[in-house]
């Protein structure tokens, strides 16, 4: 029971988050102006549009439409689009390119972003420090739909060695589906390997002064042994609180990205359900965003927990 | 008297954008094997660097100059790699702070086993069965559950008998002990102060105990070093050291600390005046600012550090009670 | 020991400040609370000073603290000068606060690094509208000559610039701007080299001579408590143990708990013997005391009565106090 609490605790809170969220986006999606009604069919007659609306729940409160929304939501039911179709087949469809972009994103830039943090931290104020820092601050600078445009163009188009977009599930061939994520997933990393790196190098120079790193060093342990086991751990819990936050900004960076890069996923979706003001489509997607951006935290945050025992306390 | 450590003209210094620090000047030192040595001083007088530095746990914006024999093996011209293996089996240190000085984020269990396995190349069951007994050897109650915590759940008692632990796991020669009991309560000082001594006994292993109170070099030495801006300023057996002080700064400041053998209610002597800047060295005597007895050769020529025939050094043209 | 009784109050001597059952209680979590101080009464008479000595966390910072009703205590009563400080509050608590005054350990963090020197001396004096900005001027340099301060260097300074004896110089200078009664010293001369504590332990002192003031002097240090007070009281986990002048309780501790503490002091001389009376262990956790002396798990010579009931502090000679069954006999 003991164990369970923290458990319950964080899942409830996952739960207000997500009908905070998608609350605010059903008020906000009916502030938009014209009538839908209108839109489906400019012709209808007064009584006509009295009665699509009914039917779309367009004629009750907030809270009424909301918990209308919500309930069909709770049975299964993803709602539909008006122009006609489920909303379900389409979100299975553009969920898992939105996600490989993001979780491959994530693991670039880490890959990346710990040997180049570690090593800067090491050789702090050689030149090879210097020159990763000026590097990576230049680099993300600029912003990621330009240098997707650039890298589309330059080594899709100019070189030709990948393909400048598109988009293939894992089913239709792994090589493929690797091939045509190359230079999405480059653009969407620059970001956060420029900020995880910094961190990390940051926190590593922090512990390298501590007492603990002294007495490991005195133990006669190697450079390589005491960086690995004994700064990087305490140091990367700031790392990983910054790879969950930097969740939300992936999230907006890959709906972007997906549009340039025609991948069919939930940006490119939702681009378009926002241009046709499918209110139940985007209300759904929103929800789902949602999902993914809570769940992820959640698990960086027990992840913390194991990672660093000091924060264990704090949390209870 | 068989010989383990010799510093000889020993100095470190650290750049900082004030111009070089000048931390530790010139140090001649010798340590016999067995011997328990306490080196004395103030913040700033050198000392932590001194035993830092002779280790060779310096960051790398420091310079060290003259040389460091270990055992007859030059450590001053070795290579970092070639020094790293004589830590933990050659010389190991305890610091200050246990607060500070263990990993937070590993269990007591691996951070004691690592030495064992790394450097002696113990098998993990062998590590954890030596780690235990390290841990009842250094009275911590329930080694077995012990292992398993984190620092952050043990006393600061608990966690300096566990870095002690550390320290002795691969049975060093030297072991350097760098305030190991400032951060401490006076009673869990004393236990960790007769642990340190027994150890000592147990293992044979020479002991450079380095501190700012007076009380526990008492204690626990066979010969004291008197630190004062980074130089040697008096050294002697200790017996001899308390009962004829030579240097004018170790009189003072055995005179400006309250002690338990006096009267209460009794005015304390001072010492007028702070430490010197380590970055602008005085061009005489370094104690000469705030000395009772200094004259104007003190302020403008460096006394050298005089041995007597019984071996006490001191630095200084007016020693008490007269030279020799 | 750690027991509770009044018998060591003076009464009828007029005293200063006299603190009665004082408790100060912190939250550990939702259901369980730990006593810091648990049930202290103790007072001061004009111009003594008592020190309160005691290891890490007895409690003695927090009773400290809680003479200036910071926070405020759980319960008992705290009178100054014959008026109860627990029983005011807003204005009337805020007439009463320049009386008593602290200096902490760390005198550096505890001085306003952005202000220059004198304004964090003039900045109480300002606060409580003593006089025009010129003769505040002149009460600020003052103040610092009086504390071995040359204003001309230091005035415009900023606390960093400083060594840690001068910033305890300037929290002193600080603390007697307002010319309290009472000054509450919690660690001064901790944090500071040996050399510079015996030049702030005799400024305190001449101080106090000087300004006629009150002192509590907080610390863990046998040696320096034994140089600077009149009266001790030793705590442990929240409670008293023995309250003497210092002369008696060095010599003659009554309290087996502060003759261990006393035993463990290292003496900076090779010739006196290391005294073997130990204490095993380390404090238990206030969040859950012992049963009745709260001493009785580390005490070689407790017995079943010291578990079922808390000692009351007995006079065992002249303003000589303890609270154990069985006091050592010398």
């Amino acid at each position: 029971m003991k164990k369970l609490r923290p458990i319950l605790l964080r899942l409830s809170q996952v739960c207000l988050v997500l009908i905070g969220a998608t609350f605010l986006v059903s008020v906000l999606i009916r502030q938009l102006p014209g009538d839908v009604a209108v839109l489906i069919n400019p012709a209808a007659s007064l009584a006509e549009r009295a009665a699509l609306r009914q039917e779309l729940g367009l004629d009750r409160n907030y809270f009424s439409a909301y918990w209308m929304w919500l309930s069909q939501m709770l049975q299964g039911d993803f709602g539909f689009f008006i122009f006609g179709g489920k909303v379900l087949p389409v979100l299975k469809t553009a969920i898992p390119p939105t996600l490989q972009l993001i979780f491959y994103t994530q693991i670039v830039a880490l890959t990346i972003a710990i040997p180049l943090g570690i090593t800067s931290a090491y050789k702090q104020g050689t030149r090879f420090d210097r020159t990763i820092s000026t590097t990576l601050f230049s680099i993300s600078s600029i912003p990621n739909f330009g240098i997707g445009l650039i890298l589309s163009l330059l080594i899709g188009v100019k070189i030709g060695i990948l393909p400048p977009s598109g988009y293939r599930p894992i089913s239709e061939g792994l090589i493929q589906h690797f091939r045509l994520m190359v230079l999405p997933v480059m653009t969407l990393a620059i970001a956060p390997i420029s900020t995880y790196t910094r961190l990390l190098r940051a926190e590593m120079i922090a512990a390298l002064r501590e007492d603990y790193v002294l007495l490991a060093m005195s133990k006669g342990l190697s450079d390589r042994r005491i960086l690995l086991r004994h700064v990087l751990r305490p140091s990367c819990t700031t790392l990983m609180t910054s790879a969950a936050l930097s969740m939300g900004g992936l999230i907006g960076g890959a709906l972007v990205i997906e549009i340039i890069f025609v991948i069919p996923g939930m940006g490119t979706q939702l681009a378009k359900a926002i241009g046709t003001r499918e209110f139940m489509a985007i209300q759904t997607y929103v929800a789902f965003i949602a999902l993914f951006y809570v769940t992820f935290n959640s698990v960086v945050d027990i992840l913390i927990g194991v990672v660093d025992p000091r924060t264990r306390n704090r949390r209870a | 008297m068989n010989q383990l450590l010799k510093l000889s003209d020993f100095s470190v210094s650290f750049t900082t954008p004030r111009g070089d620090l000048h931390a530790v000047r010139g140090v001649d030192l010798s340590v016999a094997k067995g011997e328990s040595i306490g080196i004395v001083g103030e913040s700033g007088s050198g000392k932590t660097v001194l035993s830092r530095a002779t280790m060779g746990l310096m960051p790398s914006t420091a310079t060290c100059t003259g040389s460091v024999e270990f055992n007859g093996a030059p450590l001053s011209d070795l290579s970092h790699a070639e020094v790293r293996n004589y830590w933990g089996t050659g010389m190991a240190m305890i610091f200050q702070d246990p607060l500070t000085s263990l990993n937070p984020v590993r269990r007591i269990g691996s951070q004691l086993m690592e030495g064992l396995i790394v450097r002696l190349g113990m098998s993990k069951d062998q590590a954890r069965a030596r780690s235990v007994e390290l841990l009842e050897r250094v009275r911590i109650p329930d080694p077995y559950a012990a292992m398993k915590k984190y620092p952050g759940e043990l006393s600061g008692g608990m966690r300096q008998r566990i870095v002690i632990a550390i320290a002795i796991a691969c049975t060093p020669e030297l072991l350097f002990a760098d305030e190991p009991t400032t951060a401490l309560d006076v009673t869990v000082q004393a236990q960790v102060l007769e642990l340190l001594a027994e150890l000592r006994q147990e293992f044979n292993m020479t002991m450079i105990l380095v501190t700012h109170d007076l009380g526990v070099v008492a204690g626990q030495t066979d010969r004291v070093v008197v630190m004062y801006a980074g130089e040697i300023v008096e050294a002697a057996v200790t017996k001899d050291l308390f009962a004829n002080m030579k240097m004018p700064y170790t009189e003072a400041l055995m005179k400006s600390i309250p002690r338990l053998d006096q009267a209460s209610g009794q005015r304390l002597r001072v010492i007028t005046g702070r430490l010197p800047d380590p970055t602008t060295p005085e061009p005489g005597c370094s104690f000469a600012p705030r000395c009772e007895y200094a004259t104007d050769k003190c302020r403008a020529e460096k006394p050298p550090l005089v041995t007597m025939q019984n071996g006490h050094q001191y630095r200084c043209f007016f020693p008490i009670g007269g030279s020799l | 020991m750690a027991g509770s009784g009044k018998l060591h109050l003076r009464l009828d001597s007029d005293p200063l400040l006299v603190v009665q059952d004082l408790v100060v209680q912190y939250k550990v979590n939702r259901k369980s609370f730990v006593s810091a101080v648990a049930g202290i009464s103790f007072d001061v008479l004009r111009g003594e000073t008592l020190a309160i000595v005691g290891e890490s966390g007895c409690g003695k910072s927090t009773l400290g603290k809680a003479i200036m009703q910071l926070p405020r205590p759980q319960g008992g009563t705290v009178v100054l000068d014959g008026v109860d400080i627990t029983a005011l509050d807003g204005n009337d608590l805020r007439d009463v606060r320049p009386k008593v005054q602290m200096i902490f350990q760390d005198a550096i963090s505890s001085l306003d690094p952005r202000l220059q020197v004198k304004n964090i001396i003039d900045e109480p004096l300002k606060v409580w509208k003593k006089g025009t900005a010129a003769e505040r001027s002149i009460k600020v340099d003052n103040l610092l000559n009086s504390v071995g301060l040359d204003p001309v260097v230091v005035r415009d300074r900023r606390p960093y610039e400083f060594s840690g004896g001068q910033c305890q110089r300037i929290s002193i200078a600080r603390a007697i701007a307002l010319d309290p009664v009472l000054l509450v010293c919690d660690e001064p001369v901790s944090a500071l080299d040996v050399s510079i504590q015996a030049q702030i332990l005799n400024l305190l002192q001449d101080m106090k001579e000087k300004l006629g003031l009150t002192l509590i002097f907080i610390s863990h240090d046998l040696a320096v408590v034994k140089a600077v007070s009149t009266r001790v009281l030793v705590m442990y986990l929240g409670k008293i143990c023995e309250v003497a002048t210092p002369d008696d309780l060095y010599a003659h501790p009554a309290h087996h708990y502060s003759r261990a503490l006393i035993a463990a002091v290292p003496i900076p001389d090779p010739e006196v013997g290391v005294d073997k009376i130990r204490v095993t262990g380390e404090p238990p956790s206030p969040v859950n005391p012992p049963s009745g002396c709260r001493f009785r798990t580390r005490c070689e010579s407790a017995s079943q009565r010291c578990a079922a009931e808390e000692p009351q502090l007995q006079e065992v000679g002249l303003g000589h106090f303890v609270a154990c069954h069985h006091p050592v006999t010398n």
